[in-house]
């Protein structure tokens, strides 16, 4: 059997990113990968080019719906940076406890999301009911489940009452629990572990070379977390680990989450027990003068990359993202290298792309002749067979 | 009464193609969180699937992106007939918070046909299931809604 080239995609239900890979096949052997991106691309930098400070603090927070709290923190920075304005200690607290939920939800969804791929359901349902926990906590702070509109430029516009802090607090016993559970099934489950071990390999020295970033990179022993190299919010003052494994696998990918949902807890509970007091906000003017900034911060995904240039009007010059997902594709692309067709799904999702992203996919045989349509779902099955069929129980 | 069948069946058990069409995430999730065991729309029949092919409900969130555009029209001609589509989110329903931006085309009706539309940005998961059911309710009624 000659080469075969696959494309998968290009409906991705991600961010700023969707992709489109086009795989070479050598039979059942990936040889080579080609990433195509951009077909959601729906103009939001420029966007925001003609929209006021205040309005762009939606905008931003649209750029993508798991990590939206990660992009207006790094927006609200650049901000308050150029107009040298110093938040509240209260605010740092309350955002720093925004951006620890939002990563216990993310990798709790992530979780179930990895389970999906591999055929395991069950793991599903359960991570997105504990999920639910934290969805419940972020609806009752801020509003609203998903873009929770919490940040103002200057400070948070909600704030935490003793209340909404015990109610926190419990919902942390019980999301500790739960991760023990998944602690237990990460690393004991034969079906993660036959299908997860030795899997999407990427060496630490690739992964420098590629500038992998966030629990990709951990996975593959690299200490990089922006929450240590470059504190921002109150991280400087809240003690944590960074996770890292060296096994280089999704194996690797799967523990550094699940463990990091432990740190994110720890944290959580320290914010509320060392919670100070004071005002949530200070005042901030409309108009930001001329200047220039950049912000990053460690979004659930990895290292999110904000920068803005202001001259001195109502809205921003010029402004630029880039998110996680991205720097993680060359990355990816390596990691596909090499792995078995029926492995992509999960290699693919296990860098988080925000989603498990093929919805369809086109099979072309040989040079550019159109083929068989294939979708994402039955890529899926077929993969979750090739294994049933050589004995590895999915 | 063949007719009759198909449209019970289609009631009871209609099956569902989630599609982005460039939309932020957040209304995708919401429709995930619709299916898990809390609200669990199983229950009345609803299955997500893979492919346009095999689909009664296309149910589409964001606003049409350029590069998109093509593409939901081919996944929309691809599904049998009777077809039924739903808008879930802001976006979706007018471009929302994306009006004007140089990639976006504007919600999904400037594209294809919509049924019904689920406002919000994004819905709550009891919302989505609400206007499913609606749906439900008013092609039980007669016909398209
Ligand atoms: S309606 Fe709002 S939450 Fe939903 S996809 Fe659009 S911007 Fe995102």
């Amino acid at each position: 059997m000659g080469r075969v080239k696959l494309p998968i995609g290009p409906q991705h239900p991600a961010l700023k990113e969707p992709e489109n890979f086009t795989i070479t096949l050598d039979g059942e052997r990936v040889v080579d990968v080609d990433i195509r991106i951009g077909y959601t691309h729906r103009g939001i930098e420029k966007l925001m080019e003609s929209r006021t400070y205040t309005q762009n603090l939606y905008l931003v927070e649209r750029i993508c719906g798991i990590c939206s709290y990660a992009h207006v923190e790094n927006f609200t920075q650049n901000v308050e940076e150029i107009l040298g304005i110093q938040i509240p200690k209260r605010a740092e607290y309350i955002r720093t406890l925004f951006l620890e939920l939002e990563r216990l939800h993310s990798h709790f969804l992530w979780l179930g999301v990895a389970g999906h791929e591999i055929g395991f359901d069950t793991l599903f349902m359960y991570t997105w009911q504990d999920r639910e926990v934290v969805q419940d906590l972020l609806e009752m702070i801020s509003g609203n489940r998903v873009n929770y509109a919490m940040n103002a430029i200057g400070g948070v516009r909600r704030d935490v009452s003793v209340e909404h802090q015990k109610k926190v607090l419990q919902g942390m016993d019980y999301l500790e629990k739960r991760a023990e559970y998944y602690k237990e099934v990460a690393i004991n489950e034969k079906t993660i572990l036959a299908r997860a071990e030795n899997v999407g390999i990427l060496k630490t020295k690739d992964a420098l070379k590629f500038s992998a970033v966030g629990p990709t990179a951990r996975a593959s022993g690299i200490t990089v977390d922006i929450r240590k190299d470059d504190p921002y919010a109150s991280y400087l003052d809240t003690p944590f680990d960074v996770i890292t494994t060296n096994t280089n696998d999704v194996l690797g990918r799967v523990v550094v989450r699940v463990l990091e949902i432990f740190e994110s807890i720890k944290i959580i509970r320290y914010l509320m027990a060392h919670l100070p007091v004071g005002e949530i906000v200070t005042k901030a003017p409309r108009k930001v003068p001329e200047g220039e900034s950049i912000s990053h911060t460690e979004a659930p995904r990895g290292e999110d990359f904000h920068y803005l240039r202001s001259n001195g009007t109502e809205k921003p010059e010029r402004y630029k993202v880039r998110t996680p997902t991205l720097a993680n594709l060359p990355a990816l692309a390596e990691m596909l290298k090499g792995t078995y067709l029926a492995d992509v799904p999960i290699i693919v999702a296990a860098i988080d792309p925000c989603m498990g992203c093929m919805d369809r996919v086109l099979l072309l045989k040989g040079n550019e002749k159109p083929g068989e349509l294939v979708d994402g779902e039955r890529l899926r099955r077929y993969s979750i067979k090739w294994f049933a069929e050589r004995g590895w129980k999915a | 009464m063949f007719k009759g069948l198909v449209k019970w069946a289609r009631v009871k058990s209609p099956w569902i193609l989630h599609m982005n069409c460039g939309s932020c995430n957040g209304c995708d999730i919401e429709i995930l969180a619709a299916l898990i065991p809390r609200l669990d729309v199983e229950r009345f029949g609803v299955l997500l699937k893979g492919t346009p092919r095999h689909a009664d409900v296309l149910v589409c969130t964001g606003p049409v992106t350029k590069q998109m555009k093509e593409r939901l029209k081919r996944v929309y001609d691809q599904m049998p007939e009777p077809k039924f589509v739903v808008v879930v989110g802001q976006c979706g329903s007018s471009g929302g918070i994306y009006q004007g931006a140089y990639g976006v085309e504007g919600g999904i009706d400037t594209v294809i046909p919509v049924n019904a539309y689920i406002p919000g940005c994004p819905p709550r998961p009891d919302a989505i299931a609400d206007g499913l059911i609606k749906l439900l309710a008013s092609i039980d009624k007669g016909g398209k809604p």
